[in-house]
């Protein structure tokens, strides 16, 4: 039996509020790359956008990593990363890619290193760490002004995505319409997910000020703390109302 | 500020629950918030009612697991609660029976409730508030303070209406015209559309509540069923404690699946040879 490759996946994203879809993402993508059989996943890390990055209703990141918290205290292989969000401005997903990169890999060296020392096991690859996203993700990879054009070949090509699609949604169109992401097509990984489930954190944070139930759409200790706190309100929803987003100045792409 | 007394509703779910996923417990989320947002009810209880074995739905495992993950996933809510009353007849059990079943049990709820009230203010209220049964009455309650139960259900349900010996026709109006239907419905469902095709849920359509699902959770027991004997992840979509009672006990499986493979279910040979 051939060795699998080590496989972390990392998921960037505002995660304003975190809900059950998110981590939906993660199961479905580690089935999906068990099942290819070259791949064995290792472990997931979800990284919340720091403040800066300038997004309407995007509450203070304390918050937010502490909800992703909470929400993975049941899961034995998924944890979150504060190093994205206690960035004071707003890291282009390439260099925080680069960054777990640089840590799963010291992880892994000193293993490497012994079992190379053993001839016949020679074969133990380098883990690999690939981006996890939803379908919609593929399409800013078109907006004008998002990304540069050397990192998209960076994320695609060095590292590779893994990418959850819902029912009507085309990905592979999305793939198709882009040179860089067609000519590294076999490092982007197409996940299916058949049950629709569209819990979307703008829809979740729509029901929480307007007072509706959102149980059973995030978890309970979740909800419990965005009360306590009273984290999503009308108010926190004009946050950074009418700004531009952080990527679309830092990178200055548009002039 | 209420200027009007809402009256109370209880809402109650039968179903398979094979097994309860987070979709069936959002159901009665929106329901609730849909009702009171009405301004006129408030919901104060919920029922979730797991079929009989006699159901013979294939794939359907023993209803004592299937009451038990229910009770498990409502652990955490204030107000839905699993009764096994249903799940314990040997015999499949129409839905109007079952309605009738906790209406009943209601009103009897409400009855001692009023003779402990009897004693503390005396008659004065009985005479006051005369009972006001009336077999024609639109809704179920036939005092102004017993809830009112009404049949929670997704737009499936509204459609199987028109299955062919699926339903008798008098326990359709029973459910409708009686008591009332809260009825889940998703993106892209004709909800209004079966209404307005069939006679009697249009004549009781103001008995009927269309809610409509905005963040959609299509999160159907089947599909949680052949994941778990594929051996793919189910979680998240069904309360943690649920997924590991059906992995402690290793529930759903290929073998399981075929249980009552090829039998008719219970409502069609009923209705069928009697027709």
């Amino acid at each position: 039996m051939a060795a699998r490759i080590p496989l972390v996946l990392l998921a960037c994203g505002s995660f304003n509020p975190i809900t059950n879809q998110h981590m939906r993402l993660f199961e479905l993508a580690r089935d999906h790359m068990h099942l290819t059989g070259q791949y064995q996943v290792v472990g997931g890390i979800i990284s919340p956008v720091s403040d800066a990055y300038g997004k309407q209703g995007l509450v203070s990141a304390k918050h937010r990593v502490a909800m992703v918290k909470m929400a993975l205290q049941s899961s034995d292989w998924v944890t979150v990363d504060d190093w994205e969000s206690r960035q004071p401005d707003w890291t282009e997903t390439v260099v925080t890619m680069r960054y777990h990169y640089g840590r799963v890999a010291k992880q892994y060296q000193p293993r490497m290193e012994a079992l190379s020392s053993q001839p016949a096991k020679s074969a133990l690859c380098a883990p690999q760490l690939k981006l996890l996203c939803g379908a919609d993700f593929l399409d800013t990879f078109h907006v004008p002004g998002l990304w540069r054009d050397e990192d998209v070949e960076e994320v695609a090509g060095r590292f590779g995505l893994v990418c959850v699609t819902r029912g009507g949604q085309q990905p592979d169109q999305a793939v198709h319409e882009s040179d860089v992401l067609s000519r590294h097509r076999s490092n982007i990984h197409l996940v299916r997910e058949w049950v629709r489930n569209e819990t979307s954190a703008t829809e979740v944070r729509r029901a929480l000020r307007r007072g509706l139930s959102v149980k059973y759409l995030l978890p309970d200790d979740v909800i419990d703390y965005i009360r306590e706190h009273g984290l999503y309100t009308h108010n926190s929803e004009l946050k950074n109302k009418g700004a531009k987003l952080r990527p679309l100045t830092k990178q200055g792409l548009l002039d | 500020m209420e200027p009007v007394e809402r009256i109370r509703v209880v809402l109650l779910a039968c179903g398979s629950f094979n097994p309860i996923t987070n979709m069936h417990l959002r159901m009665f989320e929106l329901a609730r918030d849909h009702l009171e947002d009405t301004g006129k009810y408030k919901v104060v209880q919920g029922i979730i009612s797991p079929v009989g074995d006699g159901y013979k739905k294939k794939g359907l495992i023993e209803a004592h697991h299937r009451v038990q993950m229910a009770r498990l996933a409502t652990e955490s809510s204030d107000w839905i609660r699993v009764n096994d009353w249903e799940s314990l007849q040997s015999e499949w059990v129409e839905t109007a029976k079952v309605v009738r079943h906790h209406h009943s049990t209601l009103l009897a709820t409400q009855q001692n409730d009023d003779e402990v009230d009897t004693v503390k203010i005396g008659k004065r209220r009985r005479i006051e508030e005369p009972e006001c049964v009336n077999e024609n009455s639109s809704v179920s309650s036939t005092r102004k303070d017993t809830p009112q139960l009404k049949l929670l259900c997704g737009a499936d349900v509204l459609e199987s209406f028109g299955v062919p010996n699926l339903w008798k026709a008098e326990d359709i109006e029973e459910i409708v015209g009686h008591h009332g239907l809260v009825c889940i419905t998703r993106g892209s469902s004709d909800a209004e559309r079966f209404i307005q095709q069939s006679d009697v849920l249009w004549e009781n359509r103001k008995n009927i509540f269309v809610t409509r699902e905005w963040v959609t959770n299509d999160i159907s027991a089947t599909h949680v069923r052949r994941a778990l004997r594929r051996g793919q992840s189910v979680r998240y979509l069904l309360p943690d404690a649920v997924l590991w009672y059906i992995q402690q006990r290793g529930l759903y499986s290929a073998e399981s699946e075929k249980k009552n493979a090829g039998v008719m279910l219970a409502p069609l040979q009923r209705y069928s040879s009697t027709s």
